[in-house]
């Protein structure tokens, strides 16, 4: 009677669990279908490849233009430039947190890192425009401070803390065994540091750096406040530009129900969805390809 | 304008136990119009809880097809009705009524700073078409020009497209803003700038241009003479009955609808 009892209640848990575990899949699979469904039907107007490399986006002309080159360009360029700011800082960061700095500093630096995560983005993109924009304006004599370079430094403060904090754990799990052989060999520290532990923990970082980049892709409002907005090839750093969510934000809401316009900020959102999800299974394959075996193991 | 996303503004009334049948109202059409008809709507049914009103974007086109095929009772435009719509109206045996509720004022902005007091709609064509690229071509300090424009999908764009750009398209280097507070805000923060708003978001932290010699207020948009104007319609299906002509009266109120017509960042009647 009582064993009875426990095996419904462990079923009745099992099942439960199953289904928690089943609504966030079947949710994602749910919105990537929604996806796809408004986003197909804009290749019956333009061939996939105008659409990929097509140079204008004039969306309510007549006729109209759907090429979404340039945006995919910004994205990317945005995207890189943020990361070259942001993967030294956060790197470099997570190694003198995680193998120089003393224990009570750590303890103060890492969630005062880690916070710089909780700033809200539009809080940010405020600040980008308002401080951040004039400054560059006035320091570099630019015509406008709302640019690609302003965009990736405000998207490098957002994925710094991501970068920092993942690193961090990795470099940090690294066995003391590995340490103290390289340091009893005569290395000095900053060799075992380039030597031993950033190799021991390359998976943990390169997770960090990719994980740090998908955000910045995917992140919206900063850029639609600070990178300025234009749909053009940039030819410098700090040409304004329009990387793909700030588009899909500042049109979607007018954009006719179920129109050409619709359907194709759908479909750009497609191709943002397809950016993320490869940055994600690399992400993914780095992580079980250079797994930390053994004692080094995460 | 033919936008068919539709913000519902449909509200659901719990009416008092024993509460006689309550009158039902459909407005649709024209998202220009939409803030206005948001904002009047509101008031409306605080004043008049029994009534029911749902409201919906979707274009002028939309609205005014929707008056012809008798599907709403009320229809939002951003232009006047077009000769073939008439046509096809008298076909199903309607008659359209227009109301000139609001004017719709778009001025051109610049930064405090910069000398330029007036440009031609020729001049502000070619500097949303790239052609001019520094203030001094216009009489105005040796400063880059940046173009400020505004997402494809606005009213406002809508209005520069059709009586500034006429058919051109705006450069694609030109920057792009959500909205006119948006624009306001960028074009207050950079000497090089020239944007377009509402007249109901000037303020002081920018200077408006005046357009062929003419500054942008609501005296020059009443008597036409200003040119990046427009008036817009709310058009029924013959003339107002009932919660129709009440609604229609309470927009054109100087003391009610007018005063809404003004906050919602437009010209009012008078």
């Amino acid at each position: 009677m009582n064993n009875n009892f426990r095996k419904i209640q462990d079923r009745i848990l099992k099942h439960f669990f199953f289904f928690t575990a089943l609504t966030s899949t079947a949710v994602l699979f749910v919105i990537a279908f929604f996806l796809f469904k408004e986003g197909i039907p804009i290749f019956e107007k333009v061939s996939i490849q105008d659409f990929i490399l097509g140079k204008y986006w004039y969306p309510t002309s007549e006729p109209p233009d759907f090429g979404i080159l340039a945006l995919i360009v910004a994205s990317l360029s945005v995207t890189l430039l943020s990361a070259a700011i942001a993967i030294p800082l956060g790197v470099m960061t997570a190694i003198y947190l995680a193998e120089i700095a003393s224990y009570r500093l750590r303890e103060i630096v890492k969630p005062v890192v880690e916070l710089l995560a909780a700033l809200p983005s539009v809080v940010i993109g405020f600040f980008g425009m308002v401080v951040v924009a004039p400054f560059l304006q006035n320091a570099f004599n630019l015509a406008t401070g709302l640019n690609l370079f302003n965009a990736a430094l405000m998207l490098a403060f957002m994925s710094i803390p991501t970068i920092c904090s993942i690193s961090e754990d990795a470099i940090y799990s690294v066995p003391h065994s590995l340490r103290e052989a390289s340091l009893a060999l005569g290395a000095t520290h900053l060799e075992t540091i380039i030597r031993v532990i950033l190799p021991a923990s390359i998976s943990g970082i390169s997770t960090a750096v990719i994980l740090g980049m998908s955000r910045a892709i995917g992140e919206t409002m900063v850029v639609l406040m600070v990178a300025g907005g234009a749909a053009m090839i940039p030819l410098s750093i700090f040409d304004p530009v329009r990387p793909l969510p700030a588009s899909i934000a500042a049109e979607m809401a007018e954009a006719p129900f179920r129109g050409d316009h619709y359907f194709a900020l759908f479909a750009t959102g497609i191709v943002l969805f397809l950016f993320t999800l490869l940055f994600n299974l690399i992400a993914d394959h780095v992580a079980h390809k250079y797994k930390q075996v053994g004692e080094a193991s995460l | 304008m033919k936008k068919t996303f539709a913000i519902l503004l449909t509200v659901a009334w719990l009416f008092p136990a024993g509460s006689v049948w309550a009158g039902n109202l459909v407005i649709k059409g024209s998202t220009t119009v939409l803030p206005i008809a948001q904002k009047i709507v509101e008031a409306y049914m605080k004043d008049n809880p029994d009534v029911k009103i749902s409201l919906s974007g979707g274009g002028s086109g939309d609205g005014i097809k929707a008056i012809i095929d008798g599907t709403t009772d009320i229809a939002n435009s951003s232009r006047f009705i077009k000769d073939k719509e008439v046509a096809l109206a008298v076909e199903k045996g309607a008659y359209p009524v227009p109301f000139a509720v609001a004017y719709d004022c778009i001025v051109p902005v610049v930064h405090s700073s910069n000398t330029v007091q007036n440009l031609t709609l020729t001049q502000l064509k070619d500097i949303y078409m790239g052609k001019i690229r520094n203030w001094k071509d216009l009489g105005g300090p040796s400063w880059p020009i940046v173009v400020i424009s505004r997402d494809t999908s606005s009213g406002t764009y809508e209005v520069w497209e059709s009586l500034v750009m006429k058919k051109e398209r705006v450069f694609p280097a030109a920057l792009l803003q959500a909205s006119s507070g948006a624009i306001v805000q960028a074009v207050s923060k950079n000497k090089n700038a020239v944007g377009y708003i509402g007249i109901g978001y000037l303020d002081a932290s920018i200077k408006a241009v005046a357009v062929n010699g003419i500054e942008g207020s609501a005296k020059t948009t009443l008597d036409g003479t200003f040119p990046i104007s427009r008036p817009l319609f709310m058009f029924t299906r013959g003339w107002p009955e009932k919660d129709a002509s009440s609604f229609i009266n309470y927009v054109l109120n100087p003391e009610k609808g007018q005063l809404l017509v003004k906050e919602a960042g437009f010209v009012p009647l008078y």
